[in-house]
């Protein structure tokens, strides 16, 4: 299957588009045409994903794989470089699931102001540019990617959202435009320190920052963790997340949460700390201590939430704060963790975000105070919500455990060449030691909220206002959606080392400057 | 000194631009009511003809220089006489139906519109100082005329005068420090400028150069030099606008170019912070006066004050290191592909002008609704001046950046930063008109003019969108012409 290594990935990244392309050429009164085009697209995107992973090699996942390296831009040496390994795999694949998934379930119920076709053609764009930002190798390439995801989230947000959409929108895009301006002034910088003029990810990553001086490695690395910080996002550069996700669609919640806040994570694993490795080791306490703030602030704004969506979207801060301690570790435990966190929380907050949806959908309401008696009125969903919030917590034997507990573990050992908050190798330990600890208090809060939620939404009987209202259950299009996610949820807690298996190798050589 | 020697091939462009303004003023006198509709056709074929020669010049590859090497066609000379015809034809498409349906003179338009494309193109061969500054008054002497073409409105009056008075002031002011650097260099091209360098009065020859340059920075409306430009480009007939803000600007980034390049360049500290500051002033105050625009042309107007701010960074910082070709290249690119999106964006306004009988930004309300496809082509516009891939824009601030990284001085630096700042605070303004269209309710605007866009103005917005997004994803074709442009010098 020659054709195929050479393929896949150009593939991947752009059927989406052309199913783009076929969506915008119906004409909009066709709805059922538009939504059979562009599921049919995503499935077919899929397919392209499991022909991958049949293919891979998962007795070599630290090597790059299915690598396209083509001319682009000779006159500024960028180039058409794509390529996947064991980290980027699991993101991948999780990309192309939830997208279906999306389409699926939006298939009956369309935001106002309706309009499927828009609609769709935005998911796809949005595909696009998160599959491309999980294969580039470029940095060039990368950077386009990466920004391309912007367009369509923000007329998501802007058009389909919720009362304060304007607002919720615009912020979301600046906020992430102030990074990636950032970020491309430090790519730039990189491509002209580094030993070599090159924009090449794989072969700036094999100088492990030769050439570049320590001030310097921290100063682009500064700005590297602004572009990828803001969209995790970390403490403090999270506001825009808890506006973005109250105001936008059920659909687009899901994708921003699942997906588009990893191209963050992603972006620290695979760009900063393997090119700027000494840059990394200077910023490794700072990064740790905004994590646990994240983890303990979101905990506690959660705790002070009415709005059930706002209340998860706090979770997500709180929950990539265990994924970005992970990466601050510098470990290849810590980086391991950090892939399988963000898998995890991919699946599970994704998942409370489409429930968030349909409970909205049917009460026409999120104030948790109006909420009660799921368990009651939809036994079925109510125990779903339930199970997810297991799942969120980390309870042993669901997949969110593997993603929590091992980053808190990975703390308690640090890379050594990593400093610690007094700026230098011997605090280390300790640093990171009171950042677990912090870290675990932060799990016992989490469980905290999620339970208050669950007794709050799912428990008690129905509010006096919804008694007699008629609560659906579960429907057709919502068990096709979920069944995939809530199966995945149990499969990686059960055998985590489904992902462990492939991510390791991979995170040991990007870790393998720090391993010292 | 026999009879200067004429390479007619080099001079093909210039002699078919000025047969054909001729032709144009001869048929609109001759053949009245015939001439009205054959002579914005003759000028649009004419800028297309003119194209050949530039083409087959290209092929030929050879640099041909004349008149003691006052007039040289080479890589760079063609690519942007090629662009400003290009521009040009674009700007008739844009004008065809707007001058048809107003009370305007027709012919006329249109020969004072080829006349000063004429003066770009020879512009574009220009390496002497006089050279440049006839070129330069050709191409604006007519453009004062243009912009009092509404005769009936006193703010288009205004816009012509106001337009004309500082215009002559800046030539005065150009002239007066290109004596100087005559007085100095005892020669007016280019290349002697260049040898002579500071020569033994550097002070004097800072302060010519300071004055050379105020004059160009007028022409390109940089701060503090931009006080016209708003009302001059709210007054003007919109495709004049168009033209004023993209070729006539153009213009005079490439005197400055040329002259900078060419001329000065063995002495940097005398133009350098000059540049840097006009630069830096431009940003930052051409990008805050946006944000509080609430007509689309007055902030198009102080957009495209900002935009000169980012096509100046690369100038800024060419002086240091090895620099010099990464930052005359992003010069170029930035200038081709700021043609293509503010071209783009004005037939946009053209069409929605049309629609409402305004240019209030909140005459954009809703449009995603009334006609998608218009929305559609604006949002890519105005994604591609706030430079968000994968439209052209993009790629026009990469090459900013690469060059000023390329210097790596403390000061290209510092340029860098505030370019990356500003250039996010540009997309709150560009994403104000966006949430318009997209976010909002159409509003009852009353009196509606004609829905439909007419076919010359959609084909000016498929050349422009085609350009953006082309160039947005492939952008070596025009990384290329930059290249070529500068492998001689």
């Amino acid at each position: 299957m020659d054709w195929f290594d050479d393929w896949a990935l150009t593939l991947a990244v752009f059927t989406p588009l052309v199913g783009m392309a076929i969506v915008l050429l119906i004409p909009r009164a066709e709805e059922a045409a538009i939504k059979v085009v562009a599921l049919l697209t995503s499935l077919v995107t899929l397919a392209i994903g499991v022909g991958i992973l049949v293919d891979f090699d998962f007795g070599n996942t630290a090597k790059m794989q299915f690598q396209v390296d083509k001319e682009w831009i000779p006159v500024i040496n960028a180039r058409y470089h794509l390529g996947i390994d064991g980290i980027s795999l699991p993101l991948l694949i999780l990309t192309m699931v939830i997208v279906p998934l999306c389409i699926i379930y939006s298939l009956d119920h369309f935001p106002e102001p309706h309009n499927p076709k828009a609609f769709l053609a935005l998911i796809l764009l949005l595909e696009v540019g998160m599959i491309g930002t999980f294969v580039a190798l470029d940095l060039v390439l990368f950077f386009i990617f990466f920004e391309v995801v912007l367009l369509p989230m923000f007329f998501m947000i802007g058009v389909w959202g919720g009362p304060n959409r304007e607002y919720a929108s615009i912020k979301f895009f600046l906020f992430t435009l102030f990074g990636s301006a950032l970020m491309l002034v430090s790519f730039l910088a990189l491509y002209f320190l580094s030993k070599r003029s090159t924009f090449d990810i794989s072969t700036l990553a094999s100088f492990e920052g030769a050439g570049i001086t320590r001030g310097t490695q921290v100063l682009l690395f500064a700005g590297l963790f602004l572009g990828f910080a803001i969209k995790v996002p970390m403490f403090p550069f999270h506001t825009w997340l808890p506006d973005a996700h109250t105001e936008a669609p059920t659909v687009g919640s899901v994708l921003l949460a699942a997906v588009l806040l990893k191209l963050g994570t992603y972006g620290f694993i695979r760009i900063a700390l393997p090119i700027l490795p000494e840059g990394a080791q200077v910023w490794a306490p700072w990064i740790g201590l905004l994590s646990v703030i994240g983890i303990i602030y979101g905990a506690l704004c959660c705790l002070a939430q009415r709005d059930m969506k706002r209340l998860i979207a706090f979770s997500s801060v709180a929950h990539m704060g265990f994924v970005m301690l992970g990466i601050a570790t510098l470990t290849d435990f810590g980086v391991n963790a950090a892939v399988f966190g963000m898998v995890a929380h991919g699946l599970i907050t994704g998942m409370l975000f489409f429930l968030a949806g349909s409970i909205q959908h049917r009460y026409h309401t999120r104030e948790m105070s109006r909420l009660g008696g799921l368990l009651v009125s939809a036994p079925k969903m109510g125990w779903i919500l339930g199970f997810c919030a297991m799942a969120s917590l980390g309870l042993p034997g669901l997949a969110g455990f593997w993603g929590e507990f091992p980053a808190v573990l990975s703390a308690f050992e640090p890379s050594r060449l990593a400093n610690g908050i007094l700026g230098n190798t011997a605090s280390t330990l300790w640093t990171f030691r009171t950042f677990m600890v912090v870290a675990a208090i932060g799990t016992v809060l989490a469980a905290g909220y999620l339970l208050w939620m669950y007794q709050r939404v799912g428990m008690g009987t129905p509010k006096p206002e919804f008694e007699d209202a008629h609560i659906h259950d579960v429907h057709r299009p919502e068990w096709v959606a979920w069944t995939p996610l809530l199966l995945g949820i149990v499969v990686f807690g059960l055998f985590p080392n489904l992902i462990f298996s492939i991510t390791n190798d991979a995170a040991s050589s990007i870790t393998r400057a720090f391993s010292g | 000194m026999g009879t200067p020697y004429f390479d007619y091939h080099a001079l093909a462009p210039v002699i078919v631009l000025a047969a054909v303004a001729l032709l144009a003023l001869v048929v609109d006198f001759v053949w009245k009511d015939g001439g009205r509709r054959a002579v914005p056709q003759i000028a649009g074929i004419g800028l297309l003809l003119a194209l050949i020669p530039v083409f087959t010049l290209a092929a030929d590859g050879e640099t041909r220089s004349m008149f003691g090497g006052a007039f040289v066609v080479d890589n760079y000379a063609l690519a942007f006489a090629g662009f400003f015809l290009i521009v040009g034809y674009v700007a008739v498409l844009m004008s065809y139906d707007y001058i048809d349906e107003g009370d305007y003179y027709r012919g006329e338009y249109y020969v004072l519109l080829v006349t000063s494309v004429l003066g770009m193109v020879v512009l574009a061969s220009a390496r002497d100082l006089i050279t440049i500054f006839v070129a330069i008054e050709t191409v604006t002497l007519p453009t004062f005329v243009l912009a009092g073409w509404r005769k009936h409105d006193t703010r288009s009056n205004e816009a012509a005068i106001k337009y004309f008075i500082i215009g002559v002031l800046s030539s005065a002011v150009m002239l007066y420090g290109m004596s100087l650097i005559f007085g100095l260099s005892n020669s007016t091209l280019l290349s002697e400028i260049g040898s002579v360098a500071s020569g033994d009065n550097p002070a004097l020859f800072a302060v010519a150069i300071f004055l050379t340059l105020a004059g160009f920075a007028f022409k390109v409306s940089a701060v503090p030099f931009h006080f016209w430009a708003p009302d001059t480009y709210q007054g003007a007939p919109l495709p004049v606008t168009a033209f004023l803000s993209v070729a006539s600007k153009a213009a005079g980034f490439v005197a400055m170019l040329s002259v900078v390049a060419l001329g000065f360049f063995a002495s940097p500290n005398s133009w350098q912070p000059v540049i840097w500051i006009l630069a830096a002033a431009s940003i930052v105050v051409g990008n805050l006066a946006a944000l509080r625009q609430t007509d689309v042309v007055r902030m198009l107007a102080y957009s495209s004050v900002a935009q000169g701010g980012f096509i100046l960074v690369p100038l800024a910082v060419s002086g240091d290191n090895d620099a010099a070709r990464a930052g005359f290249q992003g010069v170029l690119v930035y200038i081709l592909i700021y043609a293509a999106m503010n071209m783009g964006a004005f037939a946009c306004v053209i069409a929605n002008a049309r629609r409402t009988r305004s240019t209030e930004i909140q005459s954009f309300s809703g449009l995603g609704r009334s006609n998608p496809a218009m929305a559609v082509v604006f949002t890519v516009f105005l994604f591609s001046l706030a430079g968000i891939p994968p439209f052209a824009g993009w790629f026009a601030k990469f090459v900013m950046f690469r060059a000023v990284l390329d210097a790596g001085t403390t000061a290209a630096v510092v340029l860098g930063v505030l370019a990356a700042v500003f250039s996010v605070v540009a997309f709150f303004y560009y994403g104000t008109v966006i949430r318009r269209m997209w976010f909002h309710a159409p509003v009852d605007l009353g009196d509606t003019g004609s829905p439909q866009v007419p076919g010359a103005l959609v084909a000016a917005m498929a050349i422009t969108t085609t350009v953006v997004v082309v160039i947005g994803v492939y952008p070596q074709l025009f990384a290329k012409i930059g290249d070529l442009a500068f492998r001689a010098t």
